[in-house]
């Protein structure tokens, strides 16, 4: 299928700004799609509120956008009423982890199988740039006009130690590590977390100075590298892009499945 | 004893019902005085092949029910005030998405977390208004075991019906007290499947098109129509609109779905109340202490009557004026500072005839507590 048929083009254009990194993300989740096979009718799209949430629009799946900060709700939902769905969930940095933390550590700790996507662009752009819990210290936005004091979430670290039994990283820069990373994550029995470092040049670019979309894409080329590599022994600061947990536990629709039949045996 | 004949908790009458009515999906949070509901329901959904969730809080386990009833399960969460006050926004989701849903609250007292072992009947107006922007919503509650299991199956019925979330106000005292219920036979009660789009693969399906009679087929997520839901305002397709037509269409539609059926969505039961000089209003477990209240009265030749609401929201204006019309004295007995009262005064005639006899200290209102205050409207002291 060729990649404009995963697309509702009645609703294009789309609503994000020139540069928008999560244009990408649309983009390479398509092509993973399609490389998987994947029917369009098995695939359940939930968002939540934000830029990134309208992703789930344009794309010709089973498509819901939900609430800030629920969208794994209502995917729990919906997978466990019908596991044989695949369930992707494309949140924000701020959707995902600042009101939507709580739902977040509870979907990895109940390993339901569906992939959670964390577009992390250090913002909130749909209000107008304020700091998001992943903007990190001494950043400015709207909201901090004199730099952020807040510390910012590992989006990994939090994930591996919620339970997530897959978790990765990539950033829009890397186009073909996205693709990759996001069949695997699809495929995954359990849940999983790709994050992918997005860049929103309108808000945190121009308020930072790192410059256009095309500067910001470099430099998260200049600040990650692949898992394990001579640089990232040279260089701690550098940020790993990669897989950083591969495991396997018992999957929460498969798991409730044996409590069905416990329950029908009266045991 | 035949063995359809239960001695139960409200809660249990509850969960009977949504059984009966075709429970496929429950996902809840531990909270008094419900909680039972959610565990009963762990322990028999499972039975049927059905699902049960204990979610990370009460707004997960609200999100989680809509997202089920769109796969075409028929979905329930229950819960108690501080719960009620966290699921709203989700609810406002399932208005307007118009996911069909029942969400249970046995009241206990508030603001806060209150007095949460205690009755109290304070959330009337919040199951109104507790989610923000305007909208209508239907509310049922009961006051004994036998309408707690009608008004769910009727619950789930009309939120299939009409694809809208349906309230069930209960309170501390119908949900934990034990009493007699009689399990209706299958097929008894009229149960109610969703109407499912029959517009074949492969030709467009508009989610939200309305039909002439306001109703819109669904089709299941999962099955072969694509389509877009959001909480947005939204067009036909589903898709986020901000036109101004599209946004005033769609919120019409929204309310008079439901207002204009204000009449045929009343359920109500009555007492002595055609001759009634002192008519008594109540509802919950309050009616119950009226009806007993009217009983005595009657036994002494006194004209009390009673009209009990199962039906709260959309308020029953018309049924309320017509009933109160020929009595000299409305009481409205509930168990909070007048939040039916209110209404009634705004639905009947001569609102200076209404009067308010309540309890609000978390015990449970007596058909004495009742009658002090008609003696008080009638100046015969206390």
């Amino acid at each position: 299928m060729a990649v404009k048929d995963y697309i509702r083009e009645r609703f294009f254009p789309h609503i994000w700004c020139p540069g928008c990194g999560h244009g990408i993300v649309l983009n390479g989740l398509i092509r993973a799609v399609e490389k998987l096979g994947v029917q369009k009718n098995e695939i359940v799209m939930v968002s939540g509120i934000g830029c990134s949430a309208r992703i789930a629009g344009y794309l010709d799946f089973h498509t819901m956008h939900t609430l800030h900060g629920r969208a794994l709700g209502f995917a729990t939902g919906i997978k466990l009423s019908r596991p044989e769905l695949k369930v992707i969930v494309p949140m924000g940095d701020g959707d995902a982890l600042a009101i939507g933390g709580n739902h977040f550590i509870h979907a990895a700790r109940r390993n339901i199988d569906m992939t959670a996507i964390v577009m992390n662009n250090r913002i909130y752009g749909m209000t107008g740039g304020q700091y998001s819990p992943l903007s990190g210290y001494g950043i400015l936005a709207s909201t901090a006009p004199y730099t952020s004091v807040d510390q910012s979430f590992d989006i990994v670290q939090l994930a591996a130690a919620a339970g997530a039994t897959f978790v990765a990283r990539t950033t829009a820069y890397h186009i073909q590590q996205m693709i990759e990373l996001l069949q695997e994550a699809i495929l995954h029995k359990g849940f999983s977390v790709v994050e992918v470092m997005s860049q929103c040049p309108t808000y945190f670019g121009r308020r930072n100075r790192e410059g256009d979309a095309v500067a910001m894409l470099k430099h998260m080329q200049k600040i990650t590298t692949p898992i394990g590599s001579k640089a990232k022994a040279e260089h701690p600061e550098l940020i790993e892009r990669g897989v950083f947990v591969r495991k396997e536990l018992p999957e929460y629709c498969e798991a409730y499945d044996t409590i069905i039949r416990r329950a029908k045996e009266g045991k | 004893m035949s063995d359809n004949i239960r001695f139960v908790q409200g809660n249990e009458a509850c969960v009977e019902g949504a059984l009966y009515a075709g429970l496929e999906f429950f996902a809840g949070y531990p909270i008094t005085p419900s909680t039972e509901i959610a565990e009963q329901l762990s322990s028999r959904l499972p039975k049927i092949g059905g699902k049960f969730i204990q979610m990370e809080d009460e707004i997960a386990s609200m999100c989680a029910i809509v997202g089920a009833s769109l796969t075409g399960r028929k979905v329930m969460t229950a819960t108690s005030g501080p719960g009620f006050s966290l699921k709203q926004e989700a609810l406002g989701y399932a208005i307007m998405a118009e996911i069909p849903c029942v969400i249970v609250n046995v009241q206990r007292g508030g603001p806060s977390t209150g007095i949460p072992t205690h009755v109290h009947q304070g959330d009337v107006n919040q199951a109104r208004w507790g989610t923000h922007g305007d909208h209508a919503i239907i509310v049922f509650t009961a006051s004994n075991h036998q309408d707690v299991f009608a008004m769910t199956v009727e619950a789930f019925n009309i939120a299939e019906t009409y694809r809208t979330p349906v309230v069930l106000l209960f309170d501390e005292v119908v949900g934990h007290m034990r009493e007699r219920l009689v399990l209706p036979q299958p097929g008894e009660i009229p149960i109610v499947e969703r109407l499912r789009t029959s517009v074949p693969q492969g030709v467009n399906y508009h989610p939200y098109l309305p039909r002439e009679d306001g109703r819109l087929p669904m089709s299941d997520f999962g099955a072969f129509h694509r389509y877009n839901v959001t909480g947005l305002f939204h067009d036909m397709w589903g898709f986020p609109s901000d036109d101004h037509e599209v946004v005033h269409d769609l919120l019409r539609h929204l309310m008079d779905k439901i207002e204009n059926r204000t009449n045929q969505l009343a359920k109500f039961k009555e007492f002595y109340t055609e001759d009634a000089e002192v008519l008594l209003i109540s509802y919950g477990s309050t009616a119950r202490s009226a009806r007993d209240l009217v009983e005595q009265r009657r036994r002494r030749g006194e004209s009390f009557g009673l009209l009990e609401l199962l039906t709260l929201w959309p308020f029953p204006n018309d049924l309320v004026r017509k009933k109160a019309a020929n009595a000299k004295y409305v009481v409205v007995a509930e168990m909070n500072t007048g939040q039916v009262c209110q209404s009634v005064r705004l639905a009947v005639d001569q609102p200076e005839r209404v009067f308010l006899a309540n309890r609000i200290d978390g015990e449970f209102i007596s058909p004495d507590d009742i009658h002090k205050t008609v003696r008080l409207i009638r100046g015969k002291g206390v």
